[in-house]
């Protein structure tokens, strides 16, 4: 069912653009040249470099396949283009009193729908509400035979084949073409609070620990700078209430925007070292990596589960203790913000395997962003 | 359509005699349990979905993972067919057996290895039921949100394998949404960890893919799950309505209001009686619809949406609107609809339950399409409704004894299932594809899409070992479903 309705719900402009970019794809497959797939291109220090046959691989941009393609509030379900921009799509659902609840970062004005799908990154909210995966419904991808193909789909549960439409979110584009998505979303909470808490590293990741097993409205949990930061988010009361209990200071507006835009100090571009980003089961204790502090170097996201980490050490060193604790470890930037030629941990043999061979199924010549994840694929 | 494994439509079979699989495996595999004589076998012949049997093979049981990577580099050696089976409680046929075919039966991997509560996870096997995960967890405040009705009895592993719902999905996610890692071993017999501790793993998400793919891509071994804290409180509202289009519309003023229940469940007047019948929850048999709306949470909060859910059911025009009055009405509430399947069982020697799912605002439409179906084909249909997610459960009533009886409502829930592809919804919305949905693949899907599940398949099992004939169909199935609906008097399937 495609229907483009211009109803007050989503006044955004839109453009259908998938036979073009169709034919783009039938012309890279057959003349067997690699595609570089973009939307705002906002998130390009993500990933490795798309290599084309000499140098960069040509860019196929999904900007003008673009606008909301069905949306009713009240089915909490939105279908939209890949080359919206992601602020328009989230300006549509909050006219509505919705939201995506899982947060995604923008890195930039021109983020794009397509680009939050093919990067899965979630923002603070992550550990309570789900991932960006976790609210894909359905997807459309173009593959490498040019034909638009949908899967998953616009309600809420559907086990109808392979569940293809989660698949492509992370994938960043190496398994076929992302055009359009159904996410599901939710009302935008009732009440919200935010609060600063004064309380050593420690004492802080035990008190969310316990707070885990509590049915408290944390929506985000982060420490650094010597203090808890914390969103309550539902209804009016169960927020004052739980703002009550917990005491500590009122936080400034903007924090979690701020934090999830990597615009906090910590971030700062002019830092020569290294930017990591482990990611770590729930319950984690504080990690010693050689030569970093781990006040000061360490800023602990989604209550200790997303910690970014500054740091010159070797990416083995990182890596062995991200692994040990069981979690992973990605080189969000490399040293002098430089990029580095393997930022995602790499894969065991047996799973590589299989994801070179889900590559050599769906896209057999690398056409579709090939090393954009891993050199192999 | 003819249940049995059809070597034209679905591929070629091995040829290898029973004899010699059995004689291979009780070499390699002395210590395990395997069941060849046609007695032995015979329990094993359907899973939930008992009008679709075959005699397996044989019947695996192992006890160790050791066994089951031996058992299947044996088969892939051999070139023979696994099904893999939990507690057999599925409703589409996903673990119905092959006459060529191992039955791998994982109902011996039945123990918690792990509950963290500071983690709030639980490690289990898959032979362990899903309830008995959240009696695991309930000492420290803890619970596994998915909740299939058949939840005391089912198994987590058919859970992933289907990727399980329940009454809770709009608020709290699909099973997809709370398995955090499983251990897989592949047909090779190879070992993989998807997914991980954290809150993400490095490449593919191949645990997304995994879960719900009906045992085609691997054999999963072990599963690790989210646990929630258990809400504070919860309250059940029941409204009731004397039609049933008023009910629909008050559930979309629910989620209008802002307001997202935990459970949001609805029945009609054929489903209220056979549950009244059966149960004795209190419903109200003259009502042609109600609306069972729970409310979880912190307890300010669910008092407030109590309220104004209440002031939304009388706007939309409910007859009658009851709260709970404690947790043991509340339970006695839930007691009815969970049990509505057996209680509509009692009223017809036998039921045929259907799983499409739709968007909610169609309810109205495919209500009155479902009841001209029922009508055209002569047979009476209950319908149960997980209002909030739009998952439907028709109930279509038949007597097996009478002849034609049963491939009437075959075919009256296959047209039930395309005209939930026709306003935009899907033929399964928790069930799985199974045996049973297979043609209504090719309704839903074009040959393309189907051409690109196959090649995912192939990049786990490129012979087709794994549960064949289950969930996608082959080309030479689709054209043959398609050539059977054009001679028909029903119009040819449009393509999705």
């Amino acid at each position: 069912m495609v229907t483009t309705h211009d109803t007050p719900h989503h006044d955004i402009p839109g453009h259908d653009a998938s036979e073009a970019l169709a034919e783009r794809i039938r012309r890279a497959e057959a003349e067997g040249t690699p595609l570089r797939l973009v939307g705002g291109d906002t998130k390009a220090f993500f990933g490795r470099k798309v290599q084309g046959r000499t140098g960069e691989a040509e860019a196929l941009s999904t900007r003008e396949h673009r606008g909301i393609t069905e949306y009713d509030p009240v089915e909490l379900i939105v279908s939209v283009r890949a080359g919206t921009p992601l602020r328009e799509l989230e300006a549509a659902l909050a006219a509505n009193g919705q939201m995506l609840p899982c947060e995604p970062p923008h890195f930039g004005d021109d983020a794009t729908v397509g680009g939050m799908i093919a990067t899965g990154l979630s923002g603070p909210r992550r550990p309570w509400a789900g991932s960006v995966r976790d609210f894909v419904l359905g997807t459309r991808i173009i593959t490498r035979q040019g034909s638009e193909q949908r899967f998953g789909g616009q309600v809420m549960k559907n086990v109808a084949g392979y569940d293809l439409s989660r698949l492509m979110v992370g994938a960043q584009g190496t398994l076929g073409l992302i055009t359009e998505v159904s996410m599901k979303v939710l009302p935008l909470p009732g009440a919200s609070r935010s609060l600063h808490l004064d309380m050593p590293l420690k004492d802080a990741l035990e008190k969310l620990a316990e707070w885990g097993r509590q049915p408290l409205p944390i929506t985000a949990a982060a420490w650094l700078d010597g203090a808890l930061h914390l969103r309550l988010e539902g209804g009016p009361s169960s927020v004052a209430a739980t703002a009550e209990r917990l005491g500590g200071d009122e936080l400034l507006d903007g924090f979690w925007e701020a934090l999830r835009e990597q615009r906090l100090d910590f971030f700062a571009a002019e830092d020569p070292r290294a930017l990591w980003r482990l990611s770590l089961p729930h319950h984690t204790p504080v990690l010693e990596v050689p030569g970093v502090t781990v006040e000061t170097d360490v800023l602990y996201d989604w209550a200790g589960c997303q910690r970014w980490v500054r740091s010159d050490a070797d990416a083995e060193a990182i890596r062995s203790v991200a692994r040990q604790a069981g979690g992973h470890a990605t080189c969000w930037r490399g040293a002098g913000g430089k990029a580095v030629d393997e930022p995602f941990t790499p894969l065991d043999p047996v799973i590589e395997k299989y994801h070179r061979n889900l590559k050599a199924q769906l896209d057999p010549q690398g056409i579709f962003n090939p090393g954009r994840l891993y050199a192999a694929f | 359509m003819n249940t049995q494994y059809d070597a034209r439509l679905d591929g070629e079979p091995p040829r290898i005699a029973q004899a010699e699989v059995l004689a291979d495996l009780r070499q390699a595999l002395p210590g395990m349990t395997l069941l060849h004589r046609e007695e032995d076998l015979r329990p094993f012949e359907c899973d939930g979905l008992s009008a679709y049997r075959a005699l397996p093979m044989l019947v695996a049981l192992p006890e160790t993972l050791e066994q089951v990577e031996t058992l299947l580099k044996r088969c892939h050696a051999l070139g023979v067919p696994v099904v893999t089976r939990g507690a057999g409680t599925g409703l589409s046929g996903g673990a119905m057996p092959l006459s060529h075919g191992v039955l791998l039966v994982l109902s011996r991997f039945s123990r918690i290895l792990e509950i963290d509560p500071d983690a709030r996870t639980a490690r289990v096997q898959p032979g362990v039921r899903n309830l008995a995960i959240s009696e695991a967890a309930s000492p420290y405040g803890l619970y596994y949100a998915p909740d299939p009705s058949s939840q005391i009895a089912c198994s987590i592993g058919g859970n992933v394998a289907e990727n399980a719902g329940g009454v809770h999905c709009l608020k709290y996610g699909l099973t997809v949404h709370n398995v955090i890692r499983v251990e897989v071993l592949t047909i090779e017999g190879e070992h993989m960890t998807l997914g991980s501790d954290a809150l993400d793993a490095p490449g593919f998400d191949l645990l997304a893919l995994f879960n719900g793919s009906e045992g085609m891509l691997g054999v999963v071994t072990e599963i690790t799950v989210k646990l929630l804290p258990k809400p504070e409180t919860a309250k059940v509202l029941m409204a009731s309505f004397d039609d049933i289009e008023k009910a629909g519309d008050a559930v979309g003023a629910i989620i209008a209001a802002g307001i997202i229940p935990g459970g949001l469940e609805m029945m009609d007047n054929l489903a209220i009686r056979a549950a009244e019948d059966f149960i004795g929850a209190g419903y109200p048999v003259e009502a042609e619809a109600i609306l069972l709306c729970e409310l979880d949470g912190v307890e300010a909060d669910v008092d407030d949406d109590c309220a104004t859910v209440r002031r939304v059911l009388e706007q939309a025009g409910a007859t009658d609107i009851q709260l709970a009055r404690d947790e043991a009405e509340r339970a006695l509430f839930w007691a009815g609809r969970k049990n509505a399947f057996p209680a509509v069982g009692r009223m017809s020697p036998d039921y045929y339950c259907m799983d499409g799912t739709i968007p909610r605002r169609e309810l109205a439409r495919v209500l009155k399409g479902i009841g001209d179906l029922g009508e055209e084909y002569g047979l009476r249909v209950a319908n149960v409704f997980h209002a909030g997610d739009g998952n439907m459960h028709p109930l279509i009533l038949f007597d097996a004894n009478q002849p034609g009886e049963f491939e009437r409502a075959e075919e009256l829930g296959s047209r039930i299932l395309e005209l939930c592809v026709e306003v935009g919804g899907t033929i399964t919305g928790e069930h799985g594809v199974g045996r049973e949905k297979i043609h209504q693949m090719c309704v839903q899907f074009s040959p393309g899409e189907l051409v690109t599940f196959r090649a995912a398949k192939a990049a786990f099992d490129p012979h087709g070992l794994l549960n064949p004939g289950k969930n996608i169909p082959t080309p030479a199935r689709c054209s043959e479903f398609r050539l059977t609906k054009s001679a028909g008097d029903a119009p040819a399937p449009t393509q999705a």
